[in-house]
């Protein structure tokens, strides 16, 4: 660590001196930044949020060539992550998983909608939608399962770091016989 | 450029002890910096601890030359989740977000698939030939934390290595000038 009182009284490379207290400072200043915009709002205030996803179509169920169940859904999602955005959040990513258990595989969980969301307006909306990744078992268990739909969310600050949160939505089963 | 004059009339003036100075000071610097990165990457639990995002699959959420922080530990691998991991074949590392996890917590194996934010189509296309999942021995850590812009400074070394060496250069003429 350089002595700064140095710089001042014994015969010191003038440049060196004052460059390696710039960066000194900078380097704290820019960590002190970091540390306090990291810190968490949730501490300070709870966000409310409203979030909704259901099936509301179950537009195919079959077995694939290779063995594999698959699923294709539409959904209905309604979502209000207004309250989430603050000053220093960049962006939401948003997105639907399906959770189901098999004998085969004590948890599966593939994301079946996902969107990025970047500014508070965006942040609230309602749609339709087909699922944008198809349900595909490994193997073919998912005949009569029931699936879990889960909305989760990231926030992404402009700097620092992430936070992941979700809410149970609704559950599915699935019917006994391909359609 | 009296200071260069200078620093190079210390260097033709030397003595043992200014030497060994010198030699002490600059294993110091070194071990330092090797003490910081070995204990980033003891905290992280991930043997890189940062890493910089190269390519734009993740816009625009990650751009170019942004620097991603890394943890790793044994929690369970969900989906959504932005992971760093390294292909058999590849010599650099992919982040890029996970959207399928089939586990078995039996065993303790994970099948995963990820996939680009920006891409179009899941990873597989990157995967080895023949692989169509990623296990937990492939992925190195969890994106948990992120800083803009700070990784160009990375690339430019990478791509233009005479700037690398040119930045070691005035580093080391900065060390000698200094008297004491």
């Amino acid at each position: 660590m350089i002595d700064h009182r140095l710089c001042f009284t014994m015969t010191y490379s003038n440049l060196h001196c004052r460059l390696g207290t710039l960066v000194n400072l900078t380097s704290i200043l820019f960590i002190l930044l970091f540390v306090t915009v990291s810190f968490p709002d949730a501490i300070i205030r709870s966000p409310s949020v409203d979030v909704h996803a259901e099936v509301s179509k179950l537009n195919r169920f079959r077995k694939r060539l290779n063995g594999n169940d698959e699923v294709s859904l539409n959904l209905n999602i309604s979502v209000d992550l207004s309250s989430v955005f603050n000053w220093k959040t960049k962006q939401l990513f948003v997105f639907v998983t399906a959770e189901y258990k098999t004998l085969q595989n004590s948890f599966n969980q593939v994301i079946l909608w996902d969107r990025t969301i970047h500014d508070r307006d965006s942040a609230k909306f309602e749609i339709y939608a087909k699922n944008k990744y198809l349900l595909i078992d490994q193997g073919c268990h998912l005949l009569g399962k029931e699936i879990q739909l889960v909305v989760n969310w990231y926030v992404m600050h402009k700097t620092g770091w992430m936070s992941r949160h979700n809410k149970s939505m609704s559950y599915f089963e699935l019917p006994q016989v391909y359609i | 450029m009296k200071w260069i004059r200078e620093s190079l009339d210390s260097i033709r003036s030397v003595k043992i002890r200014h030497v060994l100075t010198l030699l002490i000071r600059f294993g110091l610097i070194v071990t330092s910096t090797l003490i910081i990165w070995k204990g980033l990457m003891c905290i992280s639990g991930s043997a890189s601890p940062i890493v910089v995002v190269l390519s734009g699959s993740m816009e625009p959420g990650f751009k170019r030359g942004d620097i991603l922080f890394l943890h790793m530990n044994d929690n369970p691998i969900r989906a959504g989740e932005i992971v760093v991991f390294n292909v058999d074949e590849r010599e650099i590392p992919i982040v890029h977000r996970v959207i399928k996890v089939h586990e078995r917590e039996e065993t303790g194996e994970v099948d995963v698939l990820t996939k680009g934010d920006n891409n179009f189509g899941d990873d597989r296309l990157l995967y080895a030939p023949g692989q169509l999942w990623l296990q937990k021995h492939h992925i190195m850590g969890r994106a948990i934390g992120f800083l803009p812009y700070v990784g160009w400074a990375t690339i430019i070394m990478f791509e233009k290595p005479i700037i690398k060496y040119v930045i070691i250069g005035a580093l080391a003429l900065l060390l000698i000038s200094s008297k004491e």
